[in-house]
Parts: C-alpha cells; sequence; structure tokens
C-alpha cells in the first residue's frame, strides 16, 4: 500500500539514487585523479540521500520494506526518478551538465523542504542542502569552465545542452503525489531558471528555447536506459536473493 | 583513456606555467595543470599543516579539489593551496653547512634551567 507520503518519499530516492549509480559509473575513469574523487564524492553524498529518504518510506511501510529491498528489488515501473537523472553520462561534459542542471533543481527544493511540517522531511533536506550547495558550486564552476573553454569544449557542451534540456521540463510538473511536498513548482522553476541562466550566460552557451519536453519517468515511464542501469545495480541481489557482504 | 598524469614529489616539482596561462586553455590536460601545494587546519587556533599536493588549473579548483581529496575525513576547517612553483626550498646538498653547525650547541635549548615543582606543562 503505497500513500502518497511514501511515493513521494520513493521519488525522491530514486532520483538521487539513480545519479548517484550514474556518476560512481566514473569512478575510476575520471580525466584526472582529483575530479574522479570529486564525482565520486558527489555520488556517495546522492547515496547517502538516498539511504535517508529510502529508511523513512521503509519506517512508513511497515511491511517488511527496507532500504535495501527498496532500491534492489523494485522494478523498471516502480521508480519514480526523474528522466534526467537516468540519461547515460556520455562526456564528461554531459555528466557535469547533468549533474548541475539537477543540482540547480535540488537547492531550490531542499531550501523549502527543510521547512516542511514533516520533521524527517525537514531534517533530511536541511542535511542535504549542504551537500548540494557544494554539488551546485562545483558543477556551475565546471559548466563555466567548458563552455567558455576551447572550441572543442564548447561545442560540446552544446550538445550535451541539447541532449539533457528536452528532460528537465518534467522537473516542474508535479506528479500527484507531489503535493506532499506543498511547493508551488513555478516557484520552484524560477529559482531553477535564474541560476540556469546566469550559469548558462557566464558559460557563453545560449539559453535553449522552447522544445518538446520528455516526461513520464515520475509516473515510472522511463527511458530504455533505466532497465540497463538497474539489471547492473540489481544484479547481485537478483542473481543471489539476500546475499550479505 | 590517454590521460598521462605525473606524480611529483618533493624536490621534483617541474617547472611549470602559471595557472590561468593561455596554454592551459588551448590544451587542457593532466600534464599541463599545475602542481599545487596544500595546507589544512585541522581546527581553529591550530597551524595549517600540509597535507600533499595535487593538479588543479587554477586556485579555484585547486581549493575544491583539496577539499574533495584531503578534508573526506573531516581533516579540516581551513585550507590553504599554493602553487608548488612558489615554494623555495632549501638545496639537500648545501645541508651540511646549513644544518650541522646546530649540532654541537646544544646550549641553545632551554635545557639547564631547574624548574619550581610548582611550574606545570614547561
Amino acid at each position: 500500500m503505497h500513500t502518497d507520503l511514501i511515493t513521494f518519499l520513493l521519488h525522491m530516492g530514486d532520483n538521487t539514487l539513480i545519479l548517484s549509480q550514474r556518476n560512481s559509473e566514473w569512478c575510476g575513469h575520471g580525466p584526472v585523479l582529483e575530479q574522479d574523487i570529486a564525482l565520486t564524492n558527489i555520488a556517495l553524498d546522492l547515496l547517502g540521500q538516498t539511504r535517508n529518504f529510502y529508511q523513512y518510506a521503509a519506517s512508513l511501510s511497515g511491511d517488511g520494506t527496507t532500504e535495501d529491498s527498496l532500491a534492489y528489488l523494485r522494478t523498471v515501473r516502480e521508480y519514480y526518478n526523474c528522466l534526467l537523472v537516468e540519461q547515460p553520462n556520455g562526456d564528461w561534459g554531459q555528466t557535469i551538465l547533468r549533474q548541475f542542471l539537477f543540482s540547480a533543481y535540488q537547492y531550490p527544493l531542499y531550501e523549502k523542504l527543510k521547512v516542511h511540517p514533516d520533521d524527517t522531511i525537514a531534517a533530511i533536506a536541511a542535511k542535504a542542502l549542504k551537500e548540494v550547495t557544494y554539488h551546485l558550486r562545483w558543477s556551475s564552476e565546471w559548466v563555466v569552465r567548458l563552455g567558455d573553454g576551447t572550441p572543442e569544449s564548447h561545442s560540446r557542451m552544446i550538445k550535451a545542452l541539447d541532449n539533457l534540456w528536452p528532460y528537465t521540463g518534467e522537473l516542474f510538473d508535479p506528479a500527484s503525489y507531489e503535493q506532499i511536498a506543498a511547493i508551488d513548482s513555478a516557484i520552484l522553476k524560477t529559482a531553477w531558471l535564474d541560476r540556469v541562466t546566469a550559469v548558462l550566460a557566464e558559460a557563453t552557451l545560449p539559453l535553449p528555447g522552447q522544445t518538446f519536453m520528455q516526461s513520464g519517468g515520475k509516473k515510472g515511464l522511463h527511458s530504455e536506459h533505466l532497465d540497463y542501469l538497474l539489471a547492473e545495480l540489481q544484479y547481485l541481489q537478483r542473481t543471489y536473493p539476500g546475499n550479505e557482504w | 583513456m590517454n590521460t598521462f598524469i605525473r606524480k611529483c614529489y618533493y624536490g621534483d616539482i617541474p617547472d611549470q606555467k602559471g595557472a590561468g596561462t593561455p596554454e592551459i586553455h588551448t590544451d587542457f590536460t593532466a600534464e599541463q595543470w599545475p602542481l599545487w601545494e596544500v595546507f589544512i587546519r585541522s581546527k581553529q587556533g591550530l597551524d595549517h599543516k600540509h597535507a600533499g599536493s595535487l593538479h588543479a588549473a587554477d586556485a579555484k579548483m585547486a581549493i575544491e579539489n583539496a577539499r574533495d581529496v584531503y578534508t573526506r575525513r573531516q581533516e579540516g576547517v581551513s585550507i590553504w593551496v599554493v602553487e608548488s612553483k612558489h615554494i623555495h626550498a632549501t638545496n639537500p646538498d648545501e645541508a651540511e653547512s646549513l644544518y650541522e653547525p646546530a649540532n654541537d650547541k646544544i646550549y641553545r635549548h632551554p635545557a639547564f634551567y631547574d624548574l619550581p615543582d610548582a611550574v606545570k606543562h614547561m
């Protein structure tokens, strides 16, 4: 039995879990050692946020559900993450841009959730906001560095923008369970767009115009990429059920 | 991935161009990112101590890299970074003339005073 509150918590945790998994794919493959560590740190921060949301959701479910069963034993249609976070890493530029677009969304979101009437949600948001502040700073600087870098890095960032922009509309198209957050999505969008506009301008990147926006992730309708991601993420528990370290 | 990372140790610091020079922007490789030395203050009131070194394109990135590489386990409350090329060091070949003359001047240590029992923490 999924109440709106539980589904909302899953949505929040799924966003961070899937992005964490994507970022962690860079572990050992970063362009330089220092940035490899930086992105892996961010992946771990996001995983920590996921655990908080899942643990709370599991405590509300009360039917033997645990944070592990939520992560490892749900099928793709039972994931409520937005489409943006499941998009493939592409090159370093696309990975950075995806992180930036998402952090710029998380920042105003957690700022609002920090004063949510549900104490647990408020506490999770307050803790996570410190991490997100750094993620946003780090990814913003990289977007500027690459956008305003060489002709090669500039053109790659434009390509990354083309690839990812159609997945940003969904962030501000609330699903029914998001009423739990009690946040006006128009306000979130304004905050997000202000930030994105400023950073893209500094990066000498054009703000994309109106385009068709993809949606569905929040309702469990995902792009093909999530199946592959989950296959890797869940392989061990699916193959050896109940196995522990 | 053809990125080549050269590790540098003390006394082996290459003479590289500074951060933010045009060369850095035209060919963005780890090889050309200058080396930075990182100093961490572990808590208020203590000195910044040398923690290690890392590569970064400029000071901003060096501080962020330092934060990610050297303060992951609550090691610090403040970070200094300085480009390695700005650190001037003594030459090991001159160690004899620089340091050995102090060896037989033990009287420079405050070891010959009788301390009253009442004085603690000396």
